[in-house]
């Protein structure tokens, strides 16, 4: 039955940790606005106000020429430096609310090749970017990994109420003398199995509890010292422990009450 | 020891009427009767075969036939074991083939039933095993203190309540089971092979407390395949051969108020056993 706890014990945190992760790159999907040179300060506010009303915008934010110029020279100081004038221009950095969709920002925005922008309040764009091929490239990896843990997830489970069904099947072996007297003197259905389902529903519940054992101590020996000194994995939205070791509690139960449902179905008919 | 006609005095009764046929007016309700009952096993063996058969309230009825003619399907059938393949299988005048599963416990509750191999639980007492029969169907403490002890002395076992299965003999581990069978008093005691592990000399032991049983009213099917001992306790004897009943035999050569004593007698001399012999 350790086995079963370990193995549930383990499931949770890691479809915790991909959908974290996965869910921290697809919060760096953006969309860079760059605004044409020479805007005044009212073309500036009007297009911002533009962007925010844009279906699945959910930011907005201005990063002016010099904070852009800033920016790339701490990342590449040499080429910067001997540069003396700044080539880039004003820029709205977009995040989207589904980076799935990220397509239809960059759609409505984009200038069209020839002729008038058919809304004006977007006429001080110069150009619109995201950075797609990374983009792409990150969601996919995302999802491929989401795809894998949920897989594995899947196995893990079913892999878990076998262990549970098995269990329950050795010990309706072992006390198969008592359950066939007391079919044959007329215990009901439920007389004979809520014993089982008890012993299956607390076989899930230690292993529950045994994984949320497990849980914390990788949690206070592993996790909680790195986070300190990695931001990276402290991840922003992971749901909260207690909450976590609720679900996982919920979780086992649920998965040995099925396990132990399925054998006393098979198993035990009157 | 019948409060309402048998089948016979109905026929008689329309006999001296001389009207054409009519439909009896049963007013008794056969305890077990099998219309027209075919079994079929999942593995194409065949139990049964197109037996009809009806069994009146406070009968002694033997089953009698070769290994293998269908007796314990038989019995399994009236306990709702197994489901017939074709044909109705009534107990009291309900059709088990209708009955839901909820109500099978309480069908199970008014059958005891006793077994070849006692079917004990070999890790409780004599009286653990009685009381957990009744444990198991909801009965109180109060009523498990008061049954227990006085169906162990019915059966003759209340020196040894506090003694494990393997340490009692045979005839006195049938006993056990037939306490437990018996402890709630059904209307219907159903025996299987319940003397096959036994000597001739503690076969009658227990045949005289299953008779005894009968004596209180109790219906009872023996299955069995000591054709001597059924012979000579000349009691009604359903044959059965390849599933099919080959001979029902309503044997009236028997006294029915016969006591239990004057056929423990009668059955040791058919049988040339010693009359002083244990009882075990
Ligand atoms: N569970 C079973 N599965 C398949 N065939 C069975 C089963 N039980 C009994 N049979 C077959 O049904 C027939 C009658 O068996 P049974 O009622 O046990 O006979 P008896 O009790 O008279 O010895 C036999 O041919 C036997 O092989
Ligand atoms: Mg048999």
């Amino acid at each position: 039955m350790l086995l079963t706890a370990l193995v549930l014990g383990v499931f949770i945190p890691i479809v915790q940790a991909t959908t974290g992760t996965a869910n921290e790159v697809r919060s760096r999907v953006v969309v860079d606005v760059y605004v044409a040179e020479r805007t005044s300060r009212e073309g500036v506010a009007t297009l911002r106000a533009a962007l925010e009303r844009t279906p699945n915008v959910k930011g907005v934010e201005f990063i002016s020429k010099e904070q852009a110029f800033e920016r790339e020279r701490r990342r590449n100081p040499d080429a910067f430096d001997i540069l003396g004038r700044n080539p880039l221009p004003d820029s709205f950095r977009v995040t989207p609310v589904d980076p799935g969709a990220v397509d239809s920002i960059v759609a409505r925005l984009e200038p069209p090749k020839s002729g008038l922008s058919p809304r004006p309040e977007l006429a001080a764009i110069d150009e619109v970017r995201n950075r797609e091929d990374e983009t792409d490239k990150i969601l996919s990896a995302t999802s491929l990994v989401k795809l894998l843990t949920a897989g594995l997830a899947a196995l893990l489970v079913l892999a878990s109420i076998a262990l549970v069904a098995n269990t329950i099947r050795l010990s309706l072996f072992a006390r198969r003398r008592e359950i066939e007297v007391m079919r044959l003197v007329g215990a009901t259905d439920w007389f004979i199995r809520w014993p089982f389902v008890i012993e299956g529903v607390f076989v899930g519940f230690m292993g529950g509890v045994a994984a949320i054992g497990l849980l914390t101590l990788a949690k206070e020996t592993l996790i909680d010292p790195l986070s300190d000194r990695f931001a990276l994995l402290a991840a922003p939205d992971t749901i909260d422990f207690p909450v976590l070791a609720l679900l996982l509690l919920a979780a086992c139960v649920a998965v040995s009450a099925v396990g132990s449902g399925l054998t006393l179905r098979r198993f035990l008919r009157v | 020891m019948r409060s309402s006609p048998t089948r016979a005095e109905v026929e008689r009764s329309l006999q001296a009427d001389r009207r054409p046929a009519q439909p009896a007016p049963t007013t008794s309700v056969p305890v077990v009767e099998l219309r027209n009952v075919s079994k079929v096993y999942d593995g194409g063996s065949i139990g049964l075969d197109r037996v009809s058969l009806g069994v009146e309230r406070g009968e002694f009825v033997f089953l009698v036939g070769p290994t293998g003619c269908g007796k314990s399907t038989c019995l399994r059938l009236i306990l709702k074991e197994l489901e017939a393949s074709d044909g109705q299988v009534l107990v009291s005048g309900r059709k088990l083939g209708e009955m839901p599963r909820k109500k099978v416990p309480r069908l199970r509750r008014n059958v005891g039933v006793i077994f070849q191999d006692f079917k004990l639980l070999p890790n409780r007492t004599v009286y653990a095993n009685v009381a957990y029969s009744l444990e198991v169907i909801g009965e109180s403490r109060q009523s498990i203190r008061r049954k227990v002890p006085s169906i162990l002395r019915l059966v003759g076992l209340s020196t040894k309540l506090h003694n494990y299965p393997d340490e009692l003999s045979g005839g006195e581990q049938q006993r056990v089971s037939i306490a437990r069978a018996f402890v709630n008093h059904p209307p219907l005691l159903l025996a299987d092979e319940p003397t096959g592990n036994l000597d001739p000399e503690t076969s009658i032991g227990i045949m005289q407390l299953i008779y005894r049983i009968n004596r209180t009213g109790t219906t009872v099917i023996v299955a069995t395949h000591d054709r001597e001992m059924v012979d000579k306790m000349r009691r009604r004897v359903i044959e059965l051969e390849s599933g099919r009943v080959v001979r029902d035999q309503r044997s009236g050569r028997y006294r029915p108020d016969e006591s239990t004593s004057e056929f423990a007698i009668r059955l040791r001399g058919e049988l040339g056993v010693g009359v002083e012999g244990h009882p075990n």
